[in-house]
């Protein structure tokens, strides 16, 4: 009720759960891990997210369960801050604050009271004592560094037992050597041999004994002992890897080693017998993280596609966990599958993952390849590079590519059909090699009656093929060629059906051809020189007699298909554009320096329905309207365009941060969700209230908490009441803001108009443009007054009701 | 748990016939049964009445055989000369016979010695039949005439002279005892109605005629001559319906499958072709060892029989349905694998309790050989003789898969000269196939990089190579040729279309087409 048609750009989940170790509490019921900005616990058993700890306000980037009351847990984050959660409730019970809030990049914990932060420029290893005080809110003061110029991989530090003996790489020292420091002085131990490419990976301290286990980039595993005698140490070499080990951990008692890496294969070897040693094969992608369960009976491992595995004391596999897969890039766009509503986009290699947008939960992965995943590197793996789903969702196509050095590129179009039985896509067909070049766009023939489904691929070959599923009398149906086309032997980029699936629209660098996909006639050229396509996009329901075409030379043209003719167009700087299939708007991304803009028009008229300045930082890479699962009802203009869809998108972002800090998240999931207005239930009320800037704490704890740790709700009640007054005070600034807003609204749609008067445009636009200009902010003026006036009552009814 | 996915083997598609509902039915027969007779058999006919005995006229003699048996059950051997056209009575109590010394025989099938012998013509008859009031004989003969004959007292009723050469075959019409139709060298056809003295209908077939056929409604009559296979309307005034030309050589017999749905031709080309009636398209073929001259169906198509030149006759009968249930079932030769899966598709009912037990993945030899990383072993499995020969998509798939892998070369590399031997016969034969062309030119291409500094070394494959050298350089010039057949075929395409107002939009078309006749570029479909 406060913020009206605010249009927010949010976080909506995917986050990588794999960045640092999961924690397994000492029950092993739970096992909560760092999940961006969140800490999530997950139940072992049921694989399910039982917790969502928020609070922090930057990456999370270590978990820690407390010594002295195992329920509780720390946790460290980039913010600069360490807070202390209470796991089973999700409640939060204590805040410290770090000192060096700004320059943390990277940050793990260890000990209860010592806390290690790694700054940016020193990666220094420093203590914190975190004080013992009953306050919400602490400031810790006791520092000490420790060490200078470790390793920023976590993995490279370890604790040993009993005495705060941390050995740590050292990069000033030549790499691959140990430092420790016994007491107070550091000692070195020295791995490195000639030639060898030993460099360390990772440390574990054995709980018991004195002996350090290092894994090394070779694939070597060493065990030291007897380091405490200068220059007397011993060690013994362990050798099961091929790459580099990532991970190592003793059990608790001391009497296995367990140790993975890139091969995805869990070893466990026996402590003083090294000969004797377990596999665990096939875990699916490479180990990056190994915890052990206190009492030893569960291994979890953390996985490089964003997977959690528990593991039952190394025999048997309990439980997987898994969050959205972040490939190394997402070569298919994204892609909103119609039957399930969940969002496709590539997964693990070779493989498609449906990711439910509501539930922020991967459903499940496709094995598209459906070939053995073989891990080495340098080796050239098959990719699914384009999908494309129909309108009902019956049928799925999917290009896979396989770029072999010196030789042709392999490739393969499948089609899947939806089985309803198993309720997933079946191979239908496999057509290897159906271009000569690779595909660069692919969609279905959208005609609703859904009888004859028709798929469209255009390659860097210079054709473009038409596939139709044929019905054969003795065997299933298959997909074939229908035909093939082309246009003066240059390469299409584009291609894009019409609403009706009675046009074909092909781009062919600077020009667009029309096709009419029932007779395979060229029904007519458009063009607009001097650059090529760069995007097409034929409008929707009412507007589908337009055609938006972006072209690289920054204009955005609309093409009126009836009179074949340029109907409007303006100058800017398109990286994306896409339609939502529900409504009539469009969406431009545009890309201004270091930030992206957001356009929402519809093609009938050059003015735009929305626009946002400055979405998000970066360049917008994938975007995808996704239908909501009900209509909302809002009449407000700005808003409207998101009543029934919401809008997904992926940036880059292009932060100079090193690769090895594992904690930087190169894409994001972006939700952009409209906080939506709604005065029937507290509940709710309260839900939209808690993420404001200045969001009364009180609120937030009162809902947060479970009943039986509150105080009667008699106190409670007054306290609940002055937030809510706090929150009128909140309104008027709110709108107040909105007035300046839609000020500054006015003045961007006036330099636009001046942007564009300088393009040719037909002139009937203008006008219109004109009125709708001044129409605007009266209108708003007179709805902010009656939106005044509903905040008042609404006050006073939600106090009546409070009182009674 | 992510398991061992195997290597995929791709699946091309068939080429040649595909398997139809006429395929299945035409297949569905016995091996043949052969006999020998003593001259080519010019005519088969069988017996209208149970049990359907057939008559087989072959030089001198006419051998009735009965459905089963090999050996004849008669021999009807009264002739002088060569025997022609013997044909069962509608009652299957007469049969009448044609002759090289121009008399007519008419025999008891129960008797031997001639009943009657109709003189009366000058040269050889070829063609016997009866009308169908059954005391009435067709005959036409060498002397260019055909004649209508009494049966009981042997005289001659009628003779029509209107036919300029040999008449050779005739078919009487089985609803209409007065009407029968002729044909003959002068490539004419001829209806005539025996109430009246001249030919009612004349029809030209462009060929000498050699089998007539008429449909059992006889509103169509399908006539066979030279190459050609003709159907004629009668109740149309004998228009010319459908000319078919599917043979290579004179199409020698004609005869209707029992349902009437099938038409079948025979010829010298050793081809028996079965067309489809509503459509006239071939829809099976069948091969004989020798050129046929005549062909005959047993009622409800119980057996097919041919009479070749080389004077043997064969009999294919028809599988009774538990033995193709049988051959089915024969297929299926490895029963050991099938004895783990017994119980699998025990469905548990709803108190049991399941204990569940690790599935093991049943797996072919080389994918165990990759999955422990054994490539050599791998190749190896999948060069074995049977697999190679018989197999060569498995070959290809292992080469691909382990190309894919990056250890093609390692697993090339190292071996003897009869493994190398070996492998390049492999790639001999198949190397130029267009399903395996994309995986194996690169494998070659490794083979050669590997075993360069031993060429020389040993005649065997020094030999082999030089035939693969051969037999690349005679490919290339096919795809030179294939090429310069597509750019005419382009530049024909585009001149013979209209030009239309867009620009260029026929070329394309023509590259669309000429691309598909082609082949070599179009895509491989294949079903999974």
């Amino acid at each position: 009720m406060v913020e009206h048609g605010d249009i927010r750009v949010v976080h909506r989940g995917g986050s990588k759960i794999n960045s640092r170790e999961p924690v397994v509490t000492n029950d092993s019921r739970f096992l909560l891990c760092a999940s961006g900005e969140r800490v999530k616990v997950f139940s072992t058993s049921t694989e399910e997210c039982v917790h969502d700890l928020r609070g922090h306000t930057d990456l999370v980037t270590g978990v820690l369960l407390r010594p002295t009351n195992h329920l509780q847990v720390y946790s460290c984050s980039v913010d600069g801050t360490v807070r202390l959660w209470d796991f089973t409730d999700g409640i939060l019970i204590k805040v410290q604050l770090d000192y060096c809030s700004v320059c943390v990049t990277c940050s793990w914990l260890m000990f209860d009271i010592v806390c290690m932060c790694v700054c940016a420029e020193l990666f220094q290893l420093v203590a914190v004592h975190l004080p013992q005080s009953g306050d919400q809110l602490v400031e810790a003061q006791e520092l000490s560094a420790v060490l200078s110029n470790v390793s920023s991989n976590p993995a490279a530090t370890g604790f040993g037992r009993g005495v705060r003996a941390p050995p740590l790489r050292s990069p000033n020292a030549p790499p691959g050597a140990i430092t420790y420091p016994k007491t107070d002085s550091p000692h070195l131990l020295t791995t490195q041999r000639k030639g060898g490419k030993n460099t360390l990976m990772c440390i574990a301290c054995h709980p018991k004994d004195d002996c350090i286990a290092t894994g090394h980039e070779d694939g070597k595993i060493r065990l030291w002992r007897n380091f405490n005698h200068k220059k007397e140490y011993t060690y013994t070499t362990l050798h099961w890897h091929h790459n580099a080990v990532s991970s190592l951990r003793f059990t608790p008692e001391g009497t296995n080693l367990l140790s993975g890496g890139l091969e995805s294969v869990l070893v466990q070897w026996r402590y003083n017998q090294e000969s004797e040693r377990d596999f665990l094969p096939r875990l699916g992608s490479a180990i990056t993280h190994i915890a052990v369960s206190p009492d030893g009976t569960l291994f979890c491992t953390s996985h490089s596609d964003n997977k959690i595995t528990i593991i039952q004391s190394c025999v048997k596999v309990s439980a997987v966990i898994q969050g959205l897969v972040n490939g190394e890039s997402v070569r298919t766009d994204l892609m909103v599958d119609p039957r399930s509503k969940s969002l496709v986009l590539n997964g693990k290699p070779g493989h498609l993952q449906f990711y439910s947008l509501q539930r922020d939960k991967l459903l499940y992965n496709l094995d598209i390849v459906q070939q053995e995943y073989i891990h080495e590197l340098g080796l050239q793996q098959f990719e699914v590079v384009k999908v494309a789903f129909d309108a009902p969702g019956n049928w799925m196509a999917t290009v896979e590519e396989r770029k072999p050095k010196a030789a042709e590129p392999e490739i393969n179009l499948k089609l899947w059909a939806f089985d309803e039985q198993t309720q997933s896509f079946v191979l239908n067909t496999t057509v290897s090699a159906p271009h000569e070049a690779q595909i660069t766009s692919m969609c279905f023939s959208q005609a609703a009656d859904g009888q004859t489904s028709m798929l469209v691929s255009a390659s860097e070959d210079g054709h473009f093929k038409a596939w139709q599923l044929p019905r054969s009398a003795y065997e299933g149906p298959s997909w074939s060629c229908d035909f093939v086309g082309d246009y003066r032997g240059l390469a299409p980029q584009c291609c894009c059906f019409s609403a009706d699936g009675s046009l074909l629209a092909v781009s062919f660098q600077e020009v667009v051809t029309v096709w009419s996909p029932a007779s395979w006639e060229l029904l007519t050229t458009l063009s607009q020189p001097p650059k090529a396509i760069r995007d097409l996009c034929f409008g929707r329901l009412g507007c589908s007699k337009y055609l938006m075409g972006t072209t690289a030379s920054n204009l955005l043209c609309c093409w009126n298909l009836l009179t074949c003719s340029l109907e409007w167009s303006t100058s800017m700087d398109v990286s994306l554009l896409l339609s939502d299939p529900l409504t009539e708007n469009m969406a431009a991304f545009c890309c201004q320096a270091e930030s992206t803009d957001l356009f929402v028009f519809k093609p009938s008229e050059p003015r735009p329905v929305a626009s946002l300045k400055a979405v998000c930082s970066g360049k917008v890479t994938r975007a995808v309207f996704a239908p909501r699962e009900e209509m909302l009802e809002s009449c407000e203009e700005s808003s409207q365009w998101l009543n029934r869809s919401q809008l997904y998108f992926l940036t880059q972002h292009m932060l100079f941060i090193d690769d090895s800090v594992a904690m930087t998240p190169f894409y994001l999931l972006l939700g952009k969700h409209r906080k939506q207005e709604n005065q029937d239930s507290l509940t709710r009320l309260s839900a939209e209230l808690m993420p404001l800037p200045r969001g009364s704490l009180a609120i937030k704890e009162l809902l947060q908490s479970p009943a039986h740790v509150l105080p009667s709700t008699s106190v409670l009640c007054s306290m609940f009441v002055e937030s809510l007054l706090v929150s009128v005070a909140d309104g008027s600034e709110e709108s107040k803001h909105a007035e300046e807003e839609m000020e500054s609204e006015k003045e961007e749609e006036d330099s636009e108009g001046e942007m564009e008067s300088r393009t040719p445009r037909p002139e009937p636009a203008s006008p219109g443009l004109q009125s709708a200009e001044s129409a605007a902010p009266a209108l708003t003026k007179a709805q902010l007054k009656e939106l005044r006036r509903v905040k008042k009552l609404d006050h006073g009814w939600l106090a009546d009701l409070l009182l009674s | 748990m992510a398991s061992f996915k195997p290597t995929k083997i791709q699946v091309y598609p068939k080429l040649g016939e595909k398997v139809t509902q006429d395929t299945l039915y035409w297949k569905n027969y016995k091996a043949p049964v052969q006999i020998k007779e003593f001259g080519a058999i010019t005519s088969i006919d069988f017996s209208p009445v149970a049990p359907h005995n057939f008559a087989v006229t072959a030089f001198t003699r006419i051998h009735i055989y009965g459905p089963f048996s090999q050996e004849p059950v008669k021999t009807l051997t009264r002739f002088k000369d060569t025997a022609y056209c013997g044909r069962f009575r509608s009652d299957g109590q007469l049969l009448v016979a044609g002759c090289e010394d121009s008399v007519v025989r008419l025999f008891d099938v129960s008797g031997k010695a001639a009943l009657r012998m109709f003189r009366g013509h000058t040269k050889a008859v070829h063609v016997t039949d009866f009308t169908s009031d059954r005391y009435q004989i067709l005959t036409g003969s060498d002397d260019y005439t055909c004649r209508l004959w009494d049966i009981p007292n042997a005289t001659e009723l009628n003779s029509y002279r209107e036919h300029t050469d040999y008449v050779r075959c005739g078919v009487t019409s089985k609803l209409n005892r007065d009407l029968f139709i002729t044909g003959s060298y002068d490539h004419t056809l001829k209806l005539f109605d025996a109430r009246a003295d001249k030919s009612v209908m004349t029809m030209d077939h462009g060929q000498p005629v050699e089998s007539l056929l008429l449909y059992p409604s006889e509103g169509l009559l399908v006539s066979a001559g030279g190459r050609h296979v003709k159907v004629w309307d009668l109740l149309k005034g004998g228009q010319p319906l459908v000319s078919m030309k599917n043979h290579h050589k004179t199409v020698t017999c004609l005869c209707l499958s029992s349902n009437g749905q099938r038409l079948l031709s025979a010829s010298l080309d050793r081809h028996v072709k079965v067309y489809n009636t509503t459509n006239y398209k071939v829809v099976h073929n069948f091969d004989y060892a020798a050129s046929i001259l005549s062909l005959a169906l047993a009622p409800n198509d119980e057996s097919i029989v041919a009479g070749m030149t080389n004077s043997i006759l064969s009999i294919k009968h028809r599988k009774s349905p538990e033995e193709s249930a049988e051959v089915s079932g024969q297929q299926r030769r490895t029963p050991s694998y099938r004895v783990f899966v017994k119980g699998k598709n025990y469905a548990p009912k709803q108190d049991d309790y399941l204990v569940s037990k690790p599935v093991k993945q049943h797996l072919a030899k080389y994918d165990k050989q990759l999955r422990t990383f054994n490539v050599s072993n791998s190749l190896d499995t999948a060069l074995a003789t049977w697999t190679r020969l018989r197999k060569p998509e498995i070959t290809v798939a292992v080469i691909k898969e382990l190309d894919r892998r990056g250890t093609l070369k390692n697993a090339l590399a190292g071996r003897d000269e009869q493994w190398l031997a070996r492998l390049l016969n492999f790639l001999i034969g198949n190397l130029v196939d267009p399903r395996f062309a994309a995986v194996l030119a690169p494998a070659a291409e490794m083979i050669l990089d590997v075993y360069r500094r031993v060429v020389g070394q040993s005649p065997l494959v020094d030999r082999q190579l030089l035939r693969l050298q051969e037999l690349l350089e005679r490919e290339i010039d096919y795809q030179q040729d294939l090429l310069e057949v597509l750019g005419m075929l382009d530049t024909l395409f585009a001149s013979s279309l209209p030009r239309l107002e867009v620009p260029h939009p026929g070329t394309s078309r023509a590259n669309g087409l000429a691309q598909g006749e082609a082949g070599t570029s179009r895509p491989q479909l294949q079903a999974t």
